[in-house]
């Protein structure tokens, strides 16, 4: 397969992801703060700003704009074109990845991507957050599970779906990663919290609910929200397809399919380090996690998963000949790495 | 409509949305019997012949020009001349692979050529899916009728191609070379690498490397021996053709010159299709061929010549006047229909630039019963039957009928409020 197509559907399917993921975080945090009375703008800001960090985009952020409160963060994280990570750069990169290999997606798949594409494009759109913005992430949402059903239920399982079989988890689990570090300064650096307010347990149930985890979180542990339990469900757990561990167990499967190379082995970096951290994650505990701190840990997590995206793309994608379009292509990509690091 | 569904549309140049849009299609059938078939496709491959040889010959001896069959600054001045490649030997000596001939019959039901498409003719996509289409609504008629087929032509354009492949490969790697999504004719390229079972590719995806290219998969680099391209000379090489050129691959030249691949069509062929070059294509049949011309052309008036530009200068308003290296109905006058102010604008052109310009009588197109609106009416229609070069020449049966869909219009084109129709070759005459 052509390293570009195979570039293309990588990268379709991460912003697919993203575009949902950052839905979820907004939609969930705008609600939050109903929850909570007499908010100033320190307490606004105490909320919101770790939320744009969390996307890796402060810098952005604070060019412009003055304030971290909700109007400004949802529109950054929204609408906002100059944010490359914004639910709608999101969905217009997804669709110009995927219009770049139109001849190789089913045409469920793009009919549905482009529909996305004009609704959030619309001044409907706008008016549809205005009078509701859950309303608006509700659809950005189901478009994007749409999406990946559709992808599932039309796509030969081919080398193209492994990579974007790859793109998909490699972003849910940086994602995850990302929600669950929103509330990281109000744990101790080192250890796990002994006692947890009604504040923290609401805030800690939305970083569940951002990760669509709320249910069958509760499934297993009841109405009980301690941070350590949320970590070990987020990152640990075997069965949860928004787990950490889930996406790079996938992730890993899905590098094999492409190589070949069985579980144990490997033949680039990439299936190196996927293998790795699979391993890490299977073999470690929440009481691991904690004891070196929480905020320390999904640090190192996320610039694991940045050196496999850029093992995957030197193995795959980029054949070390630099021509002018190269040059452009790798450093859009690494845009994209940074942006995020 | 299905068609909509199915997304065969094609982009008009000029709207930076790359909007797409659907290239409409009317249900009636033009039919060809098989005597008439019989004719054109001896006209047809006469005259790729002939451009051929002419091809050969002005990339190498140049006798046409030495024997003054053609005035040499015609060729010499051509814009798509490329003395580059004087001297130098094409796979097989075939120049023109796939050629778009446009054909007309005017007021008498005469066939004449009108222009022939010898860089990147496209097209042949909507004949093979207005074909399905028809076979899909109308079952019945095609075994009752006796209707040539036409699917074979992805085979028979795979053929070809790896017939051109350079000596010594028995298993070519064959690539179909798009400028990308945003090219009008990007649906074609897809669909046609998708029939022949090879991969489309951009020039990013193809590199050089000693002279041989590869395609960068992500299994590395995979060697690519034949290129059907679809992109202009001009964007081929940046380090030859057109420095800006981001579409094509920096030393493709150099592995074609060494032989380590082959292009299909070969550079330099926009000579051939170039109007002014167009004028002297019977006497290239006569000279090459020792043969009357078996199809026409439309009479053309050279602005380039004094008597010819008095008379074009002097009739503009009853001429059509087209620039000589423009296609798709763009650089075009046609001057009954249009406003003093065209006119004017187009005198300027021509008395600045005579040598790029050229003019015609003004021909009644033959008109074909089209569907508008609920009921028939006669539109004007014209042919682009598509040829094949390869070990032999070969022509898909029929071609791309393509309709004015406005009343009284003459232009066909899609970019122009065209459509298209279903073209039936018989296997009788009935």
């Amino acid at each position: 397969m052509l390293s570009r197509v195979a570039n293309c559907l990588y990268w379709m399917a991460r912003y697919i992801e993203r575009a949902e993921n950052i839905a979820r975080i907004v939609d969930v945090n705008l609600q939050l703060l109903l929850d909570f009375r007499s908010l100033n703008d320190q307490r606004l800001a105490d909320h919101w700003m770790p939320i744009i960090q969390s996307t890796g985009d402060e810098e952005a952020f604070l060019k412009l704009y003055k304030k971290a409160n909700g109007k400004n963060v949802t529109e950054f994280l929204v609408f906002q074109m100059e944010n490359s990570n914004s639910i709608v750069q999101s969905i217009c990169q997804a669709r110009e990845n995927a219009r770049m290999v139109r001849d190789q997606i089913t045409s469920e798949l793009w009919e549905e991507l482009n529909r996305l594409y004009l609704f959030v494009r619309s001044p409907q759109a706008r008016q549809v957050w205005k009078e509701s913005p859950s309303e608006f992430f509700q659809q950005v949402k189901a478009s994007s599970l749409i999406l990946i059903g559709l992808t599932r239920a039309t796509s030969i399982r081919n080398e193209g779906w492994n990579f974007s079989e790859a793109g998909k988890f490699l972003e849910r689990a940086d994602k995850i990663s990302r929600i669950l570090d929103l509330r990281y300064h109000t744990l101790p650096e080192k250890g796990a919290p002994t006692t947890v307010s009604q504040t923290e347990a609401l805030e800690w149930s939305a970083i569940l609910r951002s990760c669509s985890s709320w249910d069958a979180y509760k499934s297993i542990h009841s109405a009980e929200v301690h941070p350590k339990l949320v970590a070990e469900f987020l990152l640990l757990r075997e069965d949860f397809p928004r787990s950490a561990r889930f996406c790079i167990t996938e992730l890993n499967r899905a590098l094999r399919r492409i190589s070949g190379v069985s579980e144990g082995r490997f033949s680039n970096d990439a299936e190196k380090l996927a293998g790795r951290l699979e391993a890490e994650l299977q073999f470690s505990t929440v009481d691991d996690i904690f004891t070196d701190g929480l905020h320390q840990y999904l640090d190192q997590f996320q610039l694991k998963l940045n050196a496999i995206g850029d093992a995957l793309f030197s193995a795959y994608f980029f054949q070390s000949i630099a021509s002018m379009d190269d040059q452009m292509l790798v450093q859009q990509e690494e845009q994209q790495q940074q942006s995020r690091g | 409509m299905a068609f909509l569904r199915q997304g065969i549309t094609f982009n008009v140049y000029g709207d930076s949305a790359g909007t797409e849009k659907i290239f409409p299609f009317d249900m009636l059938p033009r039919i060809i019997p098989a005597k008439e078939w019989e004719y054109l496709e001896r006209g047809l491959t006469q005259r790729i012949t002939a451009l051929n040889l002419f091809l050969h010959d002005i990339y190498h001896e140049q006798r046409i020009l030495k024997d003054g069959v053609i005035p040499p600054h015609y060729v010499l001045s051509g814009k798509h001349f490329r003395r580059e490649f004087a001297g130098f030997n094409v796979p097989k000596d075939i120049y023109i692979h796939v050629c778009g001939t446009d054909l007309i019959r005017d007021g008498d039901g005469q066939w004449l050529v009108l222009e022939d498409n010898g860089r990147c003719p496209s097209g042949v996509s909507y004949v093979l899916e207005n074909r399905r289409a028809m076979k899909r609504s109308f079952p019945g008629m095609f075994e009752d009728i006796g209707v040539r087929p036409v699917e074979d032509y992805p085979q028979e354009l795979l053929r070809m191609l790896n017939h051109i492949a350079p000596a010594g490969v028995a298993d070519p790697t064959v690539v179909l070379l798009t400028p990308g999504a945003y090219n009008s004719a990007y649906f074609e390229h897809t669909y046609l690498a998708r029939q022949m079972g090879i991969e489309i590719v951009e020039g990013r995806d193809l590199v050089v490397r000693d002279a041989r290219v590869f395609m960068r998969t992500t299994k590395g680099l995979r060697p690519v021996h034949v290129i059907y391209r679809r992109i202009d000379d001009d964007f081929l090489d940046p380090t030859v053709f057109r420095r800006d050129s981001m579409l094509g691959v920096p030393g493709l030249v150099r592995a074609y010159r060494a032989g380590n691949v082959s292009l299909a069509n070969s550079i330099g062929t926009g000579i051939a299709d170039d109007k002014v070059i167009y004028y002297f294509v019977p006497r290239m049949i006569k000279y090459y061929l020792d043969q009357e011309p078996i199809i026409p052309n439309v009479p053309t008036y050279l602005a380039n010549e004094e008597a010819d530009k008095k008379y074009i200068l002097e009739n503009l308003s009853k001429l059509v006047v087209k620039a000589a290296n423009e296609s798709g109905g763009y650089g075009m006058l046609m001057g009954p229909k249009a406003s003093k102010d065209e006119i004017e604008t187009f005198r300027k052109q021509v008395e600045a630039d005579p040598r790029n310009y050229i003019a015609q009588p003004m021909i009644s197109l033959s008109r074909h019963p089209t569907h508008v609106d609920g009921k028939f009416e006669g539109r004007h229609i014209d042919l682009r039957p598509f040829i094949l070069y390869g070990d032999k020449i070969t022509i898909v049966p029929g071609g791309l009928t393509r309709v004015a869909l406005r009343k009284g219009s003459l232009v066909v084109n899609s970019s122009q409020g065209g459509g298209s129709k279903d073209t039936w070759v018989l296997y009788g005459d009935e």
